[in-house]
């Protein structure tokens, strides 16, 4: 292989990954510039990028017809419940699956793995009638519950867990140290790069979460984000711009914490790659 | 004081347990199986349900929109499925390439995964409207007439399909990524050796020693192929004239706008049995071409 051959390599593969990055990140951009336009400028052809002057009504004229920014508050508080109750709920089952013997551990274990496969939609129906008859259909819990139970949060940590050596907890056993400590003081601090993939993969999957909120509520009030765009698209189809201020609202607080944390949320998604 | 011991260690376990297992048994398994039993029945909520036997199976399996959207599904999934994979494989081994500037590519491909499918589709029907769309306008360009891709009855289709290769993309390339990022040099080290050529070092290393990872993308594509919704919601919502209509939309429909419960039930079973059957049977199909390394 030539040098020349190379350098020709690399600049195709520069060319064609310049080419789809343009291709997966101008349609954002496009969308932060339609939401500063004017409804005429925002359908106008040619079209253009810039817009002539940065209006921010937009942001306001929203709030008219859509409590945006009450979704938006909706969408961080169960983002954030969900995750931390997520995190909780499966370090502790996986700190058994990993550390504690028991008879039929690894079927039980099985079990768990089996839900990864059961489609959302089939336990859908059930869910919503049994939250309606104890009266959680348009309330935070039930909106947050489902989403508590996670056997791919649980399955990745006890992963990790594995990897802690088992006679640094027997040691801390033979001090006299409970089962409880050892968690706290032993497994937690050594899993948190593990549990921090985690949080960003439950916080991430909250916060688009489609389906069961779509279901689950039905007050304005207690809308998330997803929910909010969706039932505002019904209304205003083709105000552009408002639509994209509304998507724009919805984008910048996934994308800030994806930017601060790339690292977990790759690490999250190659990690789901372990279970096939 | 064994016994004593023994009954400690079962309330540690049980207390570590049990919010995990309350979400399992409450949220998956108890609803899973009550779902089946409500596909027995006819019901709407409001009026006491009748057991029906297999009529809602019946009828679902005879329903010409249940029909068709099961077709769409298909059609979806012979879309999007080699495309998303030719094209992951294409990115995961340009960004394995010592590269300047592969943070930044990584960035740019993973946005559109970050972004919520109510999101991405909002700024699509944008991109694809007939009037105001970018996608038009850079086709006029070039003096193409574009069509109005999400009301047309044959566009709507591959333009869902297009718009979900390109959302998910960059999911796929980096799960393929981290499976060329395991493969050992030792292999590409042995194979300059024997004097194989770039072409044949791909073809005959890199392809068999990545198979788990298509493995994986494969059967994950496919039961998320099968689950497609969110997307033609907000795009299409199922339309024209049923053209996008798919199976999850279907049971929404008909459990939550109509209330037919059992027989949205039956439909999400049927949807069921058919994922379990596909994944079941890659499966099997897998030790035919799937090498594992270790």
């Amino acid at each position: 292989m030539t040098d020349k051959f190379a350098v020709f390599k690399n600049l195709l593969s520069h060319l064609i990954l310049i080419l789809a990055a343009i291709v997966l990140v101008f349609p954002f951009i496009w969308m932060l510039s339609g939401s500063f336009k004017d409804s005429l400028e925002v359908v106008r052809m040619p079209p253009n990028l810039i817009p002539e002057t940065f209006l921010f009504s937009n942001y306001v004229e929203i709030t008219k017809y859509f409590p945006i920014y009450r979704f938006l508050g909706n969408s961080v508080f169960v983002a954030i419940v969900t995750t931390l109750a997520q995190m909780a709920a499966c370090a502790m089952g996986a700190f058994v699956f990993a550390k504690i013997q028991f008879r039929g551990r690894e079927t039980l274990f099985g079990l768990y793995l089996i839900t990864m496969m059961i489609p959302m939609q089939v336990t859908l129906t059930p869910l919503f009638i049994v939250f309606q008859k104890l009266n959680l259909i348009n309330t935070y819990p039930g909106l947050i519950l489902p989403g508590i139970f996670s056997a791919y949060g649980t399955f990745l940590l006890r992963q990790h867990m594995m990897t802690i050596p088992d006679p640094l907890i027997e040691a801390a056993r033979m001090d006299g140290a409970s089962y409880a400590r050892v968690f706290a003081q032993i497994i937690i601090p050594l899993s948190k790069p593990a549990l921090a993939t985690l949080s960003i993969f439950a916080f991430m999957a909250s916060w688009n979460n489609f389906l069961w909120p779509l279901i689950a509520t039905s007050d304005k009030e207690l809308m998330t984000l997803p929910i909010g765009l969706s039932k505002l698209t019904g209304r205003w189809a083709t105000e552009w711009n408002i639509l994209m201020a509304g998507n724009v609202i919805s984008f910048v607080p996934i994308f800030i914490v994806f930017l601060f944390a790339s690292r977990y949320f790759i690490k999250g998604m190659t990690m789901s790659g372990v279970k096939g | 004081m064994v016994g004593q011991k023994r009954l400690s260690k079962a309330v540690v376990i049980l207390g570590f347990l049990f919010p995990s297992l309350a979400g399992l048994l409450l949220f998956q398994l108890i609803p899973m199986l009550s779902s089946a039993v409500i596909s027995f029945t006819d019901w709407d909520l409001l009026t006491k349900a009748r057991f029906v036997g297999l009529d809602n199976y019946r009828e679902a399996l005879q329903d010409e929109q249940t029909l068709t959207s099961m077709l769409n599904i298909l059609k979806y999934i012979a879309g999007y499925l080699p495309s998303v994979l030719a094209l992951g494989l294409l990115f995961a081994v340009l960004l394995n390439r010592k590269l300047r500037g592969v943070q930044f590519y990584r960035i740019a491909i993973f946005i559109p995964v970050i972004t919520s499918w109510v999101a991405v589709s909002i700024i699509w029907r944008w991109l694809l409207n007939g009037q105001s769309g970018l996608v038009n306008y850079v086709l006029s360009l070039v003096g193409v007439q574009g069509p109005v891709w999400l009301q047309d009855f044959f566009w709507a289709m591959p333009a869902i399909i297009a718009v979900s290769v390109w959302k998910d993309l960059g999911y796929v390339t980096i799960i393929l990524l981290a499976g060329l990022q395991d493969i050992s040099d030792d292999y590409y080290e042995a194979a300059t050796i024997d004097g194989a050529g770039g072409f044949q070092k791909f073809w005959r290393v890199t392809l068999p020693l990545l198979t788990p990872s298509l493995f994986f993308v494969l059967v994950i594509s496919l039961i998320n192929g099968f689950q497609l919704f969110d997307q033609v919601l907000v795009m299409t919502n199922g339309g024209p004239a049923g053209s996008t209509s798919t199976l999850v939309q279907q049971i929404y429909e008909n459990a939550f706008q109509s209330y037919k419960m059992g027989f949205a039930s039956a439909q999400s079973w049927i949807l069921f049995v058919i994922i379990l059957i596909v994944t079941i049977i890659q499966q099997q199909l897998q030790k035919r071409w799937v090498t594992y390394d270790r």
